[in-house]
């Protein structure tokens, strides 16, 4: 007993600011999943945000200021792990980067960086896992976040995942690797142009005849749901973790109570 | 050009509404897309191909002084000329005196962006001299007077109806009944108006997709053949191009055309690669008297040795707007400058300033999609928040957007303030939006909800319940 629990990795979950704030399902799944695999799962009180608002805005001080942050809340675990390609992938590929010429704060941050995984992948790839418990009855169509696509090679990974929940089958829509169109501030900095985007994303999504719409980001998700529900469609959507965990009982993303 | 990149936003909005113009950009969705993966999937190595492509214009880069005079020697050494432009207005003085000199009258021209950039037709015709496009999509929108929406496609931005309204228009020695309703019809059309003009040019002028150090040679790849036309011909051949086309070797242009109309079109080959070395020679069947190449640096010096160098890499190939999901939103024309999408992005506030052009690296979802295209590796999405990163130092973007930010980054940094703000601020929202799980209306999210819904939290935040959780963890286990 001891033994085991000295083998098992501590994860710190870096549970992103949207999950925070307003999707804590999405948290509490992704806890049960890591602990399901075999982790023990912390949660360091002293994290806030990634620091993509302030890093894509070209705002190198505070990024940086959020970044040491980040680092030396989560330094000490054997993985970081996030339920987001998004931030996943700002903590892995663009700390770094940040600290170009300090070669103190360079170094903790390429040893922090490697040990980050967005939560799927990391499920997948560096805990073995190969199937899950849940149910889900119904068709799920799921949109890959540019992110955890592009940056973090995110694709097979979930599917797989997705396919060994009972009763659930996937329906691919067209383009599911085009980007939704919510880009961070970029929708609020350009709405209209990113409402064309989201346009053409839930066309293809309710083109595919799913009655769940799933990605691994809630940013992108709170996106497609609001246009969805915007243009009257009823397709739930919802948190990959939720899924997974079966934890899709409560109301999707967007919906009331009851 | 005019530029009107300041006012992207209002040109966006205005392309949206342009039902027109949706339909158009539908083609580049659906004809560029499916046949480059074709192209790409065909060749196992492309990928390798992309990394040597890298490599050599990084070379290249780094010894372009060097290459260039080699280049400048092997020009002169075959009867032709070289021409050092600093500036665009440079540029369109030398091309005016070769021009005058040869007492041109009729000036035709294969497709170049350079001479795009320089705003080289519009000066011709000031000065008395008749440029004439002989590419069909510079032709036809040289007889809209307009610019090119795309660098590869210059007219992607029309339906094939518009083009044949403006041929009934501007071809009106030609009869009424013709039939004009297939793209082959205007092909020929165009063909055969522009016949006439080959004869007419005392000047030819293209552009170059590479400079050979090596041979001395420019080389342009077409699929209608008019650059040939265009360059042997006329008496005069004139070549502009910018400095960053040099590569050192023959060797090393066919490795970057294997990436290149692959990226570009989903062929394996362009239809014509020409290469051109000098004049014609005594013996040779064809080729001008005279052979002159313009390098043109208008900015790219000042990108070297910069965050920006690695954008001089760029062979014009248009994968990055033909995957771009804002380009196929608004198209190239709402850009308001000449190279538009991703590499426009980062290339136009090189050339004309941040301050002008700082709308187009911020209009971006930073998707990434233009950097997994590109066949020079070109880190499309980094530069443009390196120019993000200047605009916000030079305290060039919006005062809102700039105290929101800062507001924002104040909790960020601070968490037990941000636990406090948000423990507080969260379930209040929650509240507010009264069990219906979502918001049409939102205070100061205007931009969000125009649109689309906004989700209401859940509740409480996520860390509030897990600290309760914890807390009836441990006092179980107390």
């Amino acid at each position: 007993m001891t033994e085991d629990m000295m083998k098992k990795p501590r994860v710190g979950l870096f549970v992103t600011c949207l999950v925070d704030l307003f999707r804590p399902a999405v948290g509490f799944a992704s806890v049960k999943l890591l602990e399901e695999a075999g982790c023990e799962v912390e949660v360091p009180m002293a994290q806030t945000c990634c620091g993509q608002p302030a890093y894509n805005s070209g705002d190198r001080a505070d990024t940086i200021a959020i970044a040491k942050n980040t680092i030396e809340s989560f330094e000490e675990y054997d993985y970081i792990v996030a339920p987001s390609g998004s931030c996943a992938g700002m903590l892995r590929k663009h700390y770094p980067g940040l600290f170009k010429g300090d070669a103190h704060w360079e170094a903790r941050a390429a040893a922090f960086s490697a040990k980050v995984h967005e939560l799927v992948s990391f499920l997948v790839d560096v805990m073995g896992v190969d199937r899950v418990t849940a149910a889900h009855s119904g068709s799920v169509t799921y949109h890959d976040s540019c992110s955890g696509l592009r940056e973090l090679g995110i694709r097979e990974q979930p599917r797989r995942l997705l396919a060994t929940v009972s009763g659930l089958k996937i329906k691919e829509m067209r383009d599911a690797d085009v980007c939704c169109g919510f880009g961070g501030t970029f929708c609020v900095k350009y709405p209209d142009i990113s409402n064309r985007i989201v346009e053409e994303k839930t066309a293809n999504i309710r083109a595919a005849g799913a009655d769940t719409l799933i990605a691994g980001d809630l940013g992108c998700l709170m996106n497609m749901a609001g246009k969805l529900q915007r243009e009257g469609s009823d397709i739930e959507v919802r948190h990959v973790a939720e899924v997974l965990a079966g934890m899709d009982d409560r109301p999707a993303i967007g919906r009331g109570q009851g | 050009m005019q530029i009107t990149s300041p006012a992207f936003k209002e040109n966006a909005r205005a392309a949206l509404a342009d039902a027109q113009l949706q339909k158009a950009l539908g083609n580049v969705r659906e004809g560029f897309i499916d046949k480059r993966q074709r192209a790409v999937d065909a060749l196992p190595e492309f990928d390798a191909l992309r990394d040597s492509a890298r490599s050599i214009k990084d070379h290249a880069l780094a010894h372009l002084d060097l290459y260039l005079e080699a280049y400048e020697k092997k020009v002169t050494e075959a009867g032709g000329h070289v021409h050092w432009a600093e500036t665009g207005a440079d540029a369109r003085a030398i091309i005016l005196e070769i021009c005058r000199a040869a007492g041109a009258r009729t000036v035709t021209k294969g497709k170049s962006m350079i001479t795009e950039e320089i705003e080289l037709n519009h000066f011709l015709e000031k000065e008395g001299i008749r440029p004439v496009e002989t590419d069909l999509g510079e032709y036809i929108i040289q007889l809209r007077r307009e610019s090119p929406s795309h660098i590869i496609a210059p007219a992607v931005h029309l339906t094939k109806e518009q083009v044949e309204a403006d041929f009934r228009r501007m071809h009106d020695h030609l009869p009424f009944a013709r039939d004009l309703s297939e793209p082959e019809s205007l092909l020929n059309e165009a063909r055969r108006v522009l016949r006439a003009q080959y004869f007419m040019a005392d000047v030819g002028i293209t552009g170059a997709n590479f400079l050979v150090a090596e041979t001395g040679s420019s080389v342009i790849v077409t699929n209608e053949g008019n650059g040939d036309l265009t360059q042997i011909l006329p008496r005069v051949h004139v070549v502009v191009a910018s400095i960053e086309k040099i590569v050192p070797t023959l060797e090393d242009m066919g490795q970057i055309l294997r990436v290149l109309a692959r990226s570009a079109t989903g062929q394996d080959m362009s239809v014509y690669t020409t290469v051109s070395t000098g004049p014609r020679r005594p013996g040779d069947p064809d080729g001008p008297d005279e052979y002159h190449v313009v390098l043109v640096d208008n900015g790219r010096s000042a990108m070297l040795g910069t965050e920006f160098q690695d954008m001089l890499r760029c062979i014009r190939c248009g994968a990055c707007m033909n995957h771009c999901p804002v380009y196929h939103a608004v198209g190239g024309h709402a850009y308001g400058s000449v190279y538009p999408g991703p590499m426009g992005a980062v290339l136009t506030p090189s050339l004309v300033g941040v301050d002008k052009a700082g709308h187009l690296p911020n209009a971006s979802t930073f998707c990434g999609r233009c950097e997994a295209v590109c066949p020079m590796r070109i880190p499309l999405p980094k530069m443009m928040r390196h120019w993000r990163e200047r605009e916000f130092s030079r305290g060039l973007n919006p005062a809102t957007q700039r105290y929101g930010l800062r507001a924002w980054a104040l909790f960020a940094r601070h968490p037990r303030l941000y636990r406090l703000a948000t423990a507080i601020a969260i379930p209040a929202l929650s509240l507010f939006s009264a069990g219906k799980g979502r918001f049409r209306h939102l205070p100061l999210a205007g931009g969000w909800t125009k649109h689309r819904d906004m989700p209401a939290p859940e509740g409480r935040t996520f860390m509030q319940q897990w600290r309760d959780r914890d807390a009836l963890k441990q006092g179980g286990q107390a």
